[in-house]
């Protein structure tokens, strides 16, 4: 049984050095210049709120949005974490742009044949046994790299001694279902751009309520039509019957 | 030039310059990409392709298995002489929602992935399927018009075996995906705004798809009657008007329940744009046309009935808009207005659906004459085996 891995990012502990994303844009083999925004050559980046930097990038769900809304499943829930993107699948609709709740895939506009773009959560690195390449960067410890229970475990731990610095919350513990990036802060969330009022369960949830009632619809509308249009279908032979018992009724009469 | 206006007709110069705008943006859009051809960001996805082309294509075609459900499920032949028609609108109506896509779609060449890579979970998956099924239903309902021209009665007859399974298949296809269209938006209930937002928007994107279905049985008779020269059904346009009033009768006190289930009531007398516009659809396409529709004057009036059945149709049209647009603007603050390569695109392909619609109607049986009809029906009363034949020359199946 693989161990989901995930991020633990103690915002208190970023002096805003840009390192994750520069390892991040060396080992995605992209330009290395810096950027202030998600984009699609950049899977993280910096914002800065009053002089607290917060970093952005894919939370990798534990029940993905994106993952369960992609037609054709382009997406993928790996056991390990990640949630990675395969864009010989893609037909381009973009569902997982409109359904991400925090927004987090860029689009290739500007290409006549374009892909989707995030955070891979360095799966491939994973496989190796290696850890993320902006956590190996992070030369405070903001990012930290490790098994999601032991990161959820060591984040209660760091709220517990020290209940006056810390907000007392982990996001990402909870929020749509659990992510496998998870933020501590001394600042209150709201005031960090990030999402509060965010549903504790999944998202996925949502959608298949309605979709689990499609076979009740098939098989019990079936029937009814069937139903209906042997009923009526009936009845006009009937009629069409009579009518002809009638009309011969009728001509028998005339004869005697 | 005012001589060329004069011989060409207003409409057909009008068509011919949306073509033209329509190709020139098709170039940029494949050649230089979405982000070239469109005002789309990665805040704001999906614009009025998704929005107009595909949800208010799609619902505008429920005509379509409104009336075969009226027809051939519950037997009520009267309706016949429009069924043609309906099914053809409905049949343009999505294979033009198809086209549509294919603009939208970021890798076009892409879109038969669904058929081999499926994802049960996506409602889009489960749209794309019925869309696909729903399209080769309408394709075999309205064969037998084509195939009647070159006197194919051996394949008509094939059809027409299998006519009831492919209505009933094609009622519940329809029942699927004009929710589904609803169920899509059901995965962002943080980012809509709450006015639009609720769970049962499967069931209100189904009620109204029937509504304006409806409607565009209406305001397809009337314009093809003007452009065919032709009589009009007042009579069973009068009884298409009724259903339509009881859907949006119905649609209206789903709605108000809902929204004071959800303690939203209060948000309709918020002064900000939401709210104007979310008063704006449901006057224009619920509440007026409610009020004309019940009057039995207005129902039995030509006028009256056009005019009704064009606000139903904006109705939707601003509804399908405020929640593919509107409502999802505030939260992404972002403000979207269409480009005009967005706008001249769309502009084609309607157009596209007009020309088709004339010309199939032209060369094709589409219109049963309306004597023929009548003496065949007489004729199917006294003799039970000319039963068969009534449905051949008036029914699309």
């Amino acid at each position: 049984m693989v161990k989901k891995k995930a991020m633990l990012i103690d915002i208190t502990l970023c002096v805003g050095c840009n390192a994750c994303q520069t390892a991040c844009k060396e080992v995605n083999h992209m330009p290395v210049d810096e950027e202030k925004a998600l984009s699609t050559t950049a899977y993280t980046a910096l914002n800065e709120y009053d002089g607290v930097f917060v970093r952005r990038m894919c939370q990798h769900c534990d029940d993905p949005t994106c993952a369960s809304v992609c037609p054709v499943g382009a997406f993928t829930k790996m056991p390990e974490g990640p949630v990675v993107y395969d864009v010989d699948k893609c037909i381009g609709c973009r569902y997982c742009m409109q359904a991400c709740p925090f927004q987090v895939p860029r689009y290739e506009w500007s290409n006549t044949y374009p892909r989707v773009q995030k955070c891979t959560m360095c799966h491939e690195r994973l496989a190796q046994g290696l850890p993320t390449a902006c956590s190996e960067a992070c030369p405070t410890g903001a990012t930290k790299f490790g098994d999601r229970d032991d990161l959820l475990k060591e984040a209660y731990e760091r709220l517990a001694a020290e209940p006056d610095k810390y907000v007392q919350k982990i996001y990402g513990e909870k929020e749509v279902g659990g992510t496998s990036v998870l933020y501590i802060t001394s600042v209150p969330f709201e005031n960090l751009g990030f999402r509060t009022t965010l549903q504790t369960t999944a998202l996925p949830q949502l959608t298949w309520n309605a979709l689990s009632k499609i076979p009740g619809v098939v098989t019990v509308g079936g029937t009814l039509l069937f139903g209906i249009w042997w009923i009526t279908n009936r009845r006009h032979e009937v009629k069409e019957f009579e009518q002809k018992l009638h009309d011969t009724n009728h001509s028998n009469h005339g004869k005697n | 030039m005012k001589k060329l206006f004069t011989t060409f007709g207003f409409w057909k110069m009008t068509a011919v310059v949306i073509m033209i705008a329509g190709l020139y943006s098709t170039y940029v859009r494949f050649f230089h990409g979405l982000g070239a051809s469109t005002n789309l960001s990665d805040t704001f996805p999906w614009g009025i392709w998704i929005g107009f082309d595909v949800l208010c294509g799609v619902g505008l075609a429920a005509g379509g298995f409104t009336l075969a459900a009226i027809v051939y499920i519950f037997n009520i032949k009267r309706f016949e002489p429009i069924i043609r028609p309906t099914i053809l609108t409905a049949f343009l109506g999505y294979l033009l929602v198809v086209v549509g896509l294919m603009f939208d779609l970021g890798r076009p060449l892409q879109i038969w992935h669904a058929i081999i890579m499926w994802n049960p979970r996506s409602v889009m998956f489960e749209v794309a399927w019925c869309v696909m099924l729903y399209n080769t239903v309408l394709a075999l309902e309205f064969a037998p018009v084509i195939l009647e021209k070159y006197k194919m009665t051996k394949t008509i007859k094939m059809i027409k075996r299998i006519s009831i399974p492919l209505i009933i298949l094609g009622v519940i296809l329809s029942t699927l995906h004009q929710s589904s269209l609803g169920s899509l938006y059901l995965i962002v209930p943080d980012k809509m705004y709450p006015l639009w937002y609720s769970a049962y928007m499967p069931i209100f994107f189904y009620v109204s798809a029937i509504a304006a279905g409806c409607a565009m049985i209406i305001f397809e008779s009337f314009l093809s009657s003007r452009a065919f020269n032709r009589g009009l059904e007042l009579n069973l346009l009068t009884e298409i008007a009724r259903i339509c009033v009881v859907m949006l009768g119905v649609y209206a006190v789903m709605k108000a329940v809902d929204l004071n289930d959800r303690k939203m009531l209060s948000l309709l007398t918020v002064p900000r744009f939401e709210t104007y516009m979310y008063w704006f659809e449901v006057t224009v396409g619920v509440i007026i046309p409610f009020i004309m529709f019940t009057q039995r004057k207005i129902r039995q009036n030509t006028t009256g009935l056009f005019i009704g059945a064009v606000l139903v149709v904006v109705g939707f049209i601003m509804n399908r808009m405020n929640i593919a647009i509107t409502g999802m603007e505030g939260w992404t603050s972002t403000t979207y207005v269409p480009s005009w390569n967005e706008f001249s695109i769309t502009m084609m392909i309607v157009t596209i659906g007009f020309i088709a619609f004339y010309f199939i109607a032209k060369y094709f049986p589409v219109f049963v004459d309306e004597h023929e009809h009548e003496d065949v029906h007489k004729n199917s009363v006294n003799m039970y085996s000319m039963h068969e034949d009534l449905r051949k020359v008036s029914s699309p199946v």
